[in-house]
Protein backbone atom coordinates (compact mmCIF):
# COMPACT_ATOMS: atom_id res chain seq x y z
CA UNK A 1 0.00 0.00 0.00
CA UNK A 2 1.11 3.79 -0.76
CA UNK A 3 0.79 6.14 1.81
CA UNK A 4 -1.76 7.66 0.59
CA UNK A 5 -3.70 4.70 0.83
CA UNK A 6 -2.44 4.44 4.80
CA UNK A 7 -4.02 7.84 5.05
CA UNK A 8 -7.60 7.06 3.22
CA UNK A 9 -8.58 3.63 3.98
CA UNK A 10 -8.97 3.99 7.96
CA UNK A 11 -11.88 6.34 6.94
CA UNK A 12 -14.36 4.39 5.87
CA UNK A 13 -13.43 0.82 4.24
CA UNK A 14 -11.38 0.51 7.58
CA UNK A 15 -12.69 2.87 9.58
CA UNK A 16 -11.32 1.84 13.41
CA UNK A 17 -14.61 1.99 14.80
CA UNK A 18 -17.08 0.67 12.50
CA UNK A 19 -14.64 -2.24 11.43
CA UNK A 20 -11.80 -2.91 13.26
CA UNK A 21 -14.06 -2.36 16.55
CA UNK A 22 -11.69 -0.38 17.97
CA UNK A 23 -12.35 2.48 20.25
CA UNK A 24 -15.61 2.03 21.35
CA UNK A 25 -16.12 3.70 24.93
CA UNK A 26 -14.87 7.16 23.91
CA UNK A 27 -16.96 7.03 20.80
CA UNK A 28 -19.95 6.36 22.96
CA UNK A 29 -19.46 8.41 26.13
CA UNK A 30 -18.36 11.68 25.12
CA UNK A 31 -20.76 12.32 21.83
CA UNK A 32 -23.48 13.95 23.79
CA UNK A 33 -22.51 16.90 21.93
CA UNK A 34 -20.36 18.36 19.43
CA UNK A 35 -18.01 20.19 21.19
CA UNK A 36 -16.23 17.92 23.76
CA UNK A 37 -16.42 15.32 21.25
CA UNK A 38 -14.27 17.46 18.56
CA UNK A 39 -11.79 18.48 21.41
CA UNK A 40 -11.27 14.54 22.08
CA UNK A 41 -11.28 13.44 18.56
CA UNK A 42 -8.04 15.99 17.89
CA UNK A 43 -6.43 14.99 21.32
CA UNK A 44 -6.65 11.09 20.57
CA UNK A 45 -5.44 12.03 16.88
CA UNK A 46 -2.70 13.96 18.94
CA UNK A 47 -1.50 11.18 21.10
CA UNK A 48 -1.83 8.81 17.97
CA UNK A 49 0.25 10.71 16.12
CA UNK A 50 2.60 10.54 19.09
CA UNK A 51 2.90 7.28 19.83
CA UNK A 52 2.93 5.88 17.03
CA UNK A 53 5.97 7.87 15.81
CA UNK A 54 7.85 7.28 18.83
CA UNK A 55 6.85 3.22 18.44
CA UNK A 56 8.25 3.48 14.53
CA UNK A 57 11.49 5.52 15.67
CA UNK A 58 12.32 2.75 18.69
CA UNK A 59 11.16 -0.18 16.75
CA UNK A 60 13.94 -1.41 16.32
CA UNK A 61 15.67 -1.10 20.19
CA UNK A 62 12.05 -2.01 21.92
CA UNK A 63 12.70 -5.75 22.90
CA UNK A 64 9.68 -7.73 22.00
CA UNK A 65 9.20 -8.84 25.72
CA UNK A 66 8.42 -6.08 27.24
CA UNK A 67 7.12 -3.62 24.00
CA UNK A 68 3.53 -3.77 25.55
CA UNK A 69 4.42 -2.02 28.30
CA UNK A 70 6.82 0.15 27.12
CA UNK A 71 4.13 1.41 24.18
CA UNK A 72 1.76 1.88 27.32
CA UNK A 73 3.92 3.52 28.74
CA UNK A 74 4.54 6.28 25.66
CA UNK A 75 1.61 6.70 25.34
CA UNK A 76 0.59 7.15 28.70
CA UNK A 77 2.82 10.45 28.89
CA UNK A 78 1.09 11.92 25.68
CA UNK A 79 -2.00 11.56 27.82
CA UNK A 80 -0.83 13.28 30.30
CA UNK A 81 0.53 16.35 28.32
CA UNK A 82 -2.71 16.19 26.61
CA UNK A 83 -4.92 16.46 30.24
CA UNK A 84 -2.59 19.09 31.47
CA UNK A 85 -2.70 21.37 28.01
CA UNK A 86 -6.98 21.06 28.46
CA UNK A 87 -6.89 21.48 32.30
CA UNK A 88 -4.74 24.63 31.51
CA UNK A 89 -6.34 25.89 28.31
CA UNK A 90 -10.19 24.23 28.32
CA UNK A 91 -11.04 23.92 32.10
CA UNK A 92 -14.86 23.50 31.49
CA UNK A 93 -14.42 20.81 28.58
CA UNK A 94 -11.75 18.75 30.90
CA UNK A 95 -14.74 18.46 33.36
CA UNK A 96 -17.35 17.55 31.00
CA UNK A 97 -14.80 15.00 29.31
CA UNK A 98 -13.83 14.14 33.27
CA UNK A 99 -12.09 10.70 33.21
CA UNK A 100 -12.14 10.07 29.66
CA UNK A 101 -9.29 11.60 28.73
CA UNK A 102 -7.57 9.63 31.36
CA UNK A 103 -8.93 6.63 28.82
CA UNK A 104 -7.45 7.55 25.85
CA UNK A 105 -4.77 5.38 27.21
CA UNK A 106 -6.77 2.55 26.65
CA UNK A 107 -8.24 3.49 23.73
CA UNK A 108 -7.67 0.35 21.67
CA UNK A 109 -6.77 2.67 18.64
CA UNK A 110 -3.85 3.51 19.72
CA UNK A 111 -2.17 0.45 21.23
CA UNK A 112 -3.87 -1.06 18.35
CA UNK A 113 -1.97 0.67 15.70
CA UNK A 114 1.13 1.02 17.66
CA UNK A 115 1.28 -3.06 17.39
CA UNK A 116 -0.40 -3.50 13.99
CA UNK A 117 1.53 -0.67 12.35
CA UNK A 118 3.65 1.57 13.79
CA UNK A 119 6.05 -1.68 15.04
CA UNK A 120 6.99 -2.67 11.59
CA UNK A 121 6.83 0.64 9.01
CA UNK A 122 8.91 3.56 8.85
CA UNK A 123 8.09 6.95 11.08
CA UNK A 124 6.29 8.88 7.72
CA UNK A 125 4.50 5.86 7.00
CA UNK A 126 3.05 5.46 10.69
CA UNK A 127 2.72 9.50 10.69
CA UNK A 128 -0.08 9.07 8.08
CA UNK A 129 -1.58 5.88 9.23
CA UNK A 130 -1.90 7.68 12.70
CA UNK A 131 -3.62 10.70 11.22
CA UNK A 132 -5.96 8.33 8.69
CA UNK A 133 -7.17 5.77 12.06
CA UNK A 134 -7.24 9.21 13.78
CA UNK A 135 -9.60 10.90 11.44
CA UNK A 136 -11.96 7.50 10.64
CA UNK A 137 -12.79 7.85 14.69
CA UNK A 138 -13.16 11.58 14.28
CA UNK A 139 -15.54 11.71 11.32
CA UNK A 140 -17.88 8.56 12.76
CA UNK A 141 -17.52 10.68 16.83
CA UNK A 142 -18.36 14.04 14.63
CA UNK A 143 -21.63 12.13 13.06
CA UNK A 144 -23.08 10.79 16.17
CA UNK A 145 -22.12 13.88 18.08
CA UNK A 146 -23.68 16.10 15.72
CA UNK A 147 -26.62 14.04 15.21
CA UNK A 148 -27.16 13.69 19.17
CA UNK A 149 -26.61 17.82 20.04
CA UNK A 150 -29.20 18.64 16.98
CA UNK A 151 -32.12 16.00 17.78
CA UNK A 152 -31.83 16.39 21.49
CA UNK A 153 -30.97 19.89 21.74
CA UNK A 154 -31.51 21.71 18.53
CA UNK A 155 -28.19 22.96 18.69
CA UNK A 156 -24.84 22.83 17.20
CA UNK A 157 -21.64 23.47 19.01
CA UNK A 158 -24.15 25.34 21.83
CA UNK A 159 -25.78 27.78 18.94
CA UNK A 160 -29.43 26.81 18.37
CA UNK A 161 -30.22 26.10 15.35
CA UNK A 162 -33.84 24.75 15.42
CA UNK A 163 -36.00 26.97 17.86
CA UNK A 164 -36.95 24.66 21.04
CA UNK A 165 -40.81 24.28 21.12
CA UNK A 166 -40.50 25.49 24.66
CA UNK A 167 -39.10 28.69 24.01
CA UNK A 168 -41.70 29.03 21.79
CA UNK A 169 -40.04 27.77 18.94
CA UNK A 170 -41.54 24.91 16.72
CA UNK A 171 -39.36 21.95 17.59
CA UNK A 172 -39.90 19.57 20.64
CA UNK A 173 -36.75 17.72 21.43
CA UNK A 174 -35.95 14.39 20.91
CA UNK A 175 -34.63 13.87 24.96
CA UNK A 176 -33.76 10.54 24.70
CA UNK A 177 -31.10 11.82 22.39
CA UNK A 178 -29.04 13.30 25.00
CA UNK A 179 -29.06 9.22 26.98
CA UNK A 180 -26.38 7.37 26.90
CA UNK A 181 -27.50 4.26 25.21
CA UNK A 182 -29.39 6.39 22.21
CA UNK A 183 -25.25 6.51 20.91
CA UNK A 184 -25.65 2.71 20.90
CA UNK A 185 -28.53 2.76 17.94
CA UNK A 186 -26.73 5.64 16.03
CA UNK A 187 -23.60 3.95 16.31
CA UNK A 188 -25.78 0.18 15.28
CA UNK A 189 -27.33 2.17 12.42
CA UNK A 190 -23.93 3.90 10.88
CA UNK A 191 -22.51 0.15 10.99
CA UNK A 192 -25.18 -0.96 8.93
CA UNK A 193 -25.30 2.01 6.55
CA UNK A 194 -21.31 1.28 6.06
CA UNK A 195 -21.24 -2.63 5.91
CA UNK A 196 -24.09 -2.32 3.26
CA UNK A 197 -22.65 0.60 1.50
CA UNK A 198 -18.91 -1.34 1.57
CA UNK A 199 -19.35 -4.88 2.38
CA UNK A 200 -16.12 -6.07 5.00
CA UNK A 201 -13.84 -8.40 3.73
CA UNK A 202 -12.66 -11.19 5.86
CA UNK A 203 -11.85 -10.27 9.26
CA UNK A 204 -8.09 -9.95 9.36
CA UNK A 205 -7.85 -7.21 6.82
CA UNK A 206 -6.56 -5.14 8.97
CA UNK A 207 -3.68 -6.67 9.67
CA UNK A 208 -4.24 -5.44 13.50
CA UNK A 209 -2.67 -8.85 15.85
CA UNK A 210 -4.20 -12.02 17.52
CA UNK A 211 -4.38 -10.55 20.89
CA UNK A 212 -5.76 -7.16 19.85
CA UNK A 213 -7.61 -8.77 17.29
CA UNK A 214 -11.14 -9.53 19.47
CA UNK A 215 -13.07 -11.29 17.28
CA UNK A 216 -10.84 -14.59 17.13
CA UNK A 217 -11.00 -15.66 20.58
CA UNK A 218 -14.72 -16.92 20.56
CA UNK A 219 -14.74 -18.22 16.90
CA UNK B 1 -20.14 -1.56 57.21
CA UNK B 2 -23.88 -1.20 55.41
CA UNK B 3 -22.72 1.89 53.72
CA UNK B 4 -19.80 -0.33 51.84
CA UNK B 5 -22.45 -2.86 50.95
CA UNK B 6 -24.21 -0.16 49.35
CA UNK B 7 -21.82 1.29 47.86
CA UNK B 8 -20.73 -2.06 45.86
CA UNK B 9 -24.85 -2.50 45.49
CA UNK B 10 -24.83 0.71 43.65
CA UNK B 11 -22.12 0.26 41.58
CA UNK B 12 -22.79 -2.92 40.49
CA UNK B 13 -26.24 -2.04 39.36
CA UNK B 14 -27.04 2.06 39.61
CA UNK B 15 -24.10 3.27 38.01
CA UNK B 16 -22.75 -0.38 36.15
CA UNK B 17 -19.45 0.28 34.27
CA UNK B 18 -20.57 -1.38 30.95
CA UNK B 19 -24.03 -0.19 30.54
CA UNK B 20 -23.96 3.04 32.56
CA UNK B 21 -20.32 4.73 31.86
CA UNK B 22 -20.08 2.86 28.53
CA UNK B 23 -16.21 1.69 29.77
CA UNK B 24 -14.97 -1.37 28.22
CA UNK B 25 -16.61 -1.75 25.41
CA UNK B 26 -14.73 -3.16 22.70
CA UNK B 27 -14.15 -6.52 24.80
CA UNK B 28 -17.58 -6.38 25.78
CA UNK B 29 -18.85 -6.10 22.32
CA UNK B 30 -16.05 -8.49 20.73
CA UNK B 31 -16.07 -11.18 23.32
CA UNK B 32 -19.82 -12.20 24.04
CA UNK B 33 -21.10 -14.18 21.22
CA UNK B 34 -20.96 -17.50 23.69
CA UNK B 35 -22.15 -17.33 27.17
CA UNK B 36 -19.28 -19.43 28.16
CA UNK B 37 -16.34 -17.73 27.16
CA UNK B 38 -18.44 -14.07 28.27
CA UNK B 39 -18.40 -16.02 31.87
CA UNK B 40 -14.74 -16.70 31.93
CA UNK B 41 -14.16 -12.92 31.02
CA UNK B 42 -16.62 -11.68 33.40
CA UNK B 43 -14.39 -13.75 35.88
CA UNK B 44 -10.75 -12.29 34.48
CA UNK B 45 -12.38 -8.58 34.90
CA UNK B 46 -13.77 -9.04 38.37
CA UNK B 47 -10.22 -10.52 39.77
CA UNK B 48 -8.40 -7.84 38.33
CA UNK B 49 -10.85 -5.29 39.02
CA UNK B 50 -10.94 -6.09 42.87
CA UNK B 51 -7.14 -6.40 43.03
CA UNK B 52 -5.96 -3.19 41.11
CA UNK B 53 -8.54 -0.59 42.50
CA UNK B 54 -7.31 -0.73 46.32
CA UNK B 55 -3.61 -1.07 45.04
CA UNK B 56 -4.38 2.10 43.37
CA UNK B 57 -6.03 3.66 45.96
CA UNK B 58 -3.32 3.11 48.52
CA UNK B 59 -0.74 4.41 45.96
CA UNK B 60 -2.67 7.36 45.03
CA UNK B 61 -2.98 8.14 48.80
CA UNK B 62 0.25 7.86 50.13
CA UNK B 63 2.26 8.47 46.73
CA UNK B 64 0.57 10.48 44.27
CA UNK B 65 -2.42 12.91 45.78
CA UNK B 66 -1.43 16.52 46.77
CA UNK B 67 0.31 16.49 49.68
CA UNK B 68 0.62 12.55 50.27
CA UNK B 69 4.43 12.75 50.47
CA UNK B 70 4.32 14.08 53.62
CA UNK B 71 5.87 10.90 55.20
CA UNK B 72 9.05 11.96 53.49
CA UNK B 73 8.56 15.57 54.28
CA UNK B 74 8.05 16.67 50.79
CA UNK B 75 4.60 18.16 51.79
CA UNK B 76 3.87 20.33 49.62
CA UNK B 77 4.77 18.43 46.10
CA UNK B 78 1.74 17.25 43.89
CA UNK B 79 2.11 14.38 41.87
CA UNK B 80 -0.94 13.70 40.88
CA UNK B 81 -0.41 14.19 37.34
CA UNK B 82 1.57 10.88 37.38
CA UNK B 83 -1.64 8.66 38.42
CA UNK B 84 -2.30 7.71 34.58
CA UNK B 85 1.05 6.27 34.24
CA UNK B 86 0.92 4.95 37.49
CA UNK B 87 -2.19 3.52 36.91
CA UNK B 88 -1.53 1.99 34.00
CA UNK B 89 1.52 0.23 34.57
CA UNK B 90 0.33 -1.90 37.81
CA UNK B 91 -2.47 -2.73 35.83
CA UNK B 92 -0.11 -4.27 33.08
CA UNK B 93 1.53 -5.77 35.83
CA UNK B 94 -0.66 -6.86 37.69
CA UNK B 95 -2.73 -9.01 34.77
CA UNK B 96 0.81 -10.26 33.52
CA UNK B 97 1.82 -11.49 37.48
CA UNK B 98 -1.95 -13.09 37.61
CA UNK B 99 -1.26 -14.60 34.30
CA UNK B 100 2.39 -16.28 35.36
CA UNK B 101 0.71 -17.57 38.42
CA UNK B 102 -2.50 -18.81 36.97
CA UNK B 103 -0.38 -20.92 33.90
CA UNK B 104 1.63 -22.38 36.73
CA UNK B 105 -1.20 -23.16 39.27
CA UNK B 106 -4.06 -24.38 37.67
CA UNK B 107 -3.81 -25.19 33.88
CA UNK B 108 -7.73 -25.69 33.17
CA UNK B 109 -8.67 -22.22 34.64
CA UNK B 110 -5.55 -20.60 32.72
CA UNK B 111 -7.82 -22.62 28.98
CA UNK B 112 -10.49 -20.31 30.53
CA UNK B 113 -9.31 -17.20 31.32
CA UNK B 114 -5.44 -17.30 29.73
CA UNK B 115 -6.77 -16.28 26.32
CA UNK B 116 -8.54 -13.06 28.39
CA UNK B 117 -5.78 -11.72 30.40
CA UNK B 118 -4.00 -9.51 28.14
CA UNK B 119 -6.82 -8.18 26.75
CA UNK B 120 -7.47 -6.83 30.12
CA UNK B 121 -4.53 -4.10 29.93
CA UNK B 122 -6.49 -2.32 27.19
CA UNK B 123 -9.86 -2.91 28.61
CA UNK B 124 -11.07 0.58 29.57
CA UNK B 125 -13.65 -0.26 32.97
CA UNK B 126 -10.13 -1.71 34.31
CA UNK B 127 -8.43 1.86 34.31
CA UNK B 128 -11.82 3.95 34.52
CA UNK B 129 -12.70 2.17 37.76
CA UNK B 130 -9.37 3.63 39.55
CA UNK B 131 -9.58 6.58 37.67
CA UNK B 132 -12.86 7.59 39.19
CA UNK B 133 -12.43 6.06 42.50
CA UNK B 134 -9.86 9.11 42.60
CA UNK B 135 -12.74 11.58 40.93
CA UNK B 136 -14.55 10.84 43.97
CA UNK B 137 -11.88 10.82 46.75
CA UNK B 138 -12.91 7.33 47.79
CA UNK B 139 -11.14 5.79 51.28
CA UNK B 140 -9.05 2.27 51.00
CA UNK B 141 -12.25 0.33 52.68
CA UNK B 142 -14.60 2.40 49.93
CA UNK B 143 -12.22 1.07 46.94
CA UNK B 144 -12.30 -2.59 48.30
CA UNK B 145 -16.43 -2.30 47.93
CA UNK B 146 -16.28 -0.35 44.90
CA UNK B 147 -13.67 -2.63 42.78
CA UNK B 148 -15.73 -5.76 44.16
CA UNK B 149 -19.33 -4.12 42.92
CA UNK B 150 -17.49 -2.65 39.45
CA UNK B 151 -16.17 -5.76 38.88
CA UNK B 152 -19.45 -8.16 39.52
CA UNK B 153 -21.37 -5.44 37.62
CA UNK B 154 -19.24 -5.43 34.75
CA UNK B 155 -19.24 -9.32 34.55
CA UNK B 156 -23.12 -9.21 34.78
CA UNK B 157 -23.37 -6.87 32.00
CA UNK B 158 -21.38 -9.27 29.54
CA UNK B 159 -22.90 -12.41 30.72
CA UNK B 160 -26.79 -10.86 30.25
CA UNK B 161 -25.23 -9.49 27.09
CA UNK B 162 -23.81 -12.83 25.62
CA UNK B 163 -27.17 -14.48 26.58
CA UNK B 164 -28.96 -12.63 24.13
CA UNK B 165 -26.63 -13.23 21.76
CA UNK B 166 -27.19 -16.55 21.40
CA UNK B 167 -30.27 -16.63 21.01
CA UNK B 168 -30.05 -14.30 18.02
CA UNK B 169 -28.32 -16.72 16.19
CA UNK B 170 -31.70 -18.02 15.28
CA UNK B 171 -33.22 -14.95 13.87
CA UNK B 172 -33.44 -13.44 10.87
CA UNK B 173 -31.45 -10.39 10.82
CA UNK B 174 -30.77 -7.62 7.28
CA UNK B 175 -27.23 -8.74 6.12
CA UNK B 176 -25.75 -5.24 7.08
CA UNK B 177 -26.83 -5.53 10.63
CA UNK B 178 -25.51 -8.66 11.33
CA UNK B 179 -23.26 -9.07 14.10
CA UNK B 180 -21.79 -5.31 15.32
CA UNK B 181 -24.34 -3.23 14.59
CA UNK B 182 -27.50 -5.41 15.48
CA UNK B 183 -24.45 -5.99 19.06
CA UNK B 184 -24.82 -2.39 19.44
CA UNK B 185 -28.07 -1.94 19.42
CA UNK B 186 -29.02 -5.03 22.03
CA UNK B 187 -26.41 -2.66 23.70
CA UNK B 188 -28.52 0.08 23.58
CA UNK B 189 -31.58 -1.77 24.68
CA UNK B 190 -29.92 -3.03 27.93
CA UNK B 191 -28.60 0.27 28.93
CA UNK B 192 -32.08 1.36 28.85
CA UNK B 193 -32.88 -1.53 30.59
CA UNK B 194 -30.72 -0.47 33.34
CA UNK B 195 -31.39 3.18 33.42
CA UNK B 196 -34.40 1.85 35.52
CA UNK B 197 -32.32 1.35 38.24
CA UNK B 198 -31.32 5.85 38.22
CA UNK B 199 -32.46 7.86 40.86
CA UNK B 200 -32.63 5.08 43.48
CA UNK B 201 -30.31 6.02 46.39
CA UNK B 202 -28.85 3.69 48.09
Amino acid sequence: MSRRQFLTSPLVGDNPITVQILGLCSALAVSRSLRPALIMAVSVIAVLVFSNLMISLLRGVIPRSIRLIIEVTFIASAVIVVDELLKAYAPDISQVLSVFVGLIITNCIVLGRAEAFAMHHGPMDSVADALGNGAGYAAVLLLVAAFRELSGAGALLGTQILPLAGDGGWYPPNQMMLYAPSAFFLLGMVVWGVRTWRPPPDSGASGTPGHLRYQDHDR
Amino acid sequence: MIELVNLTLRVMLVENLALVFLLGMCTYIAVSRRVDTAIGLGIAVMVVQIITVPINNLLYQYLLAPGALRWLGLGSVDLSFMRFVTFIGVIAALVQILEIVIERFSPALNQRLGIFLPLLTVNCAILGASLLMVQRDYGFAESVAYGLGAGIGWALAVVLFAAVRERLRYSEVPRGLQGLGLAFIITGLLAFALAGFTGIEL
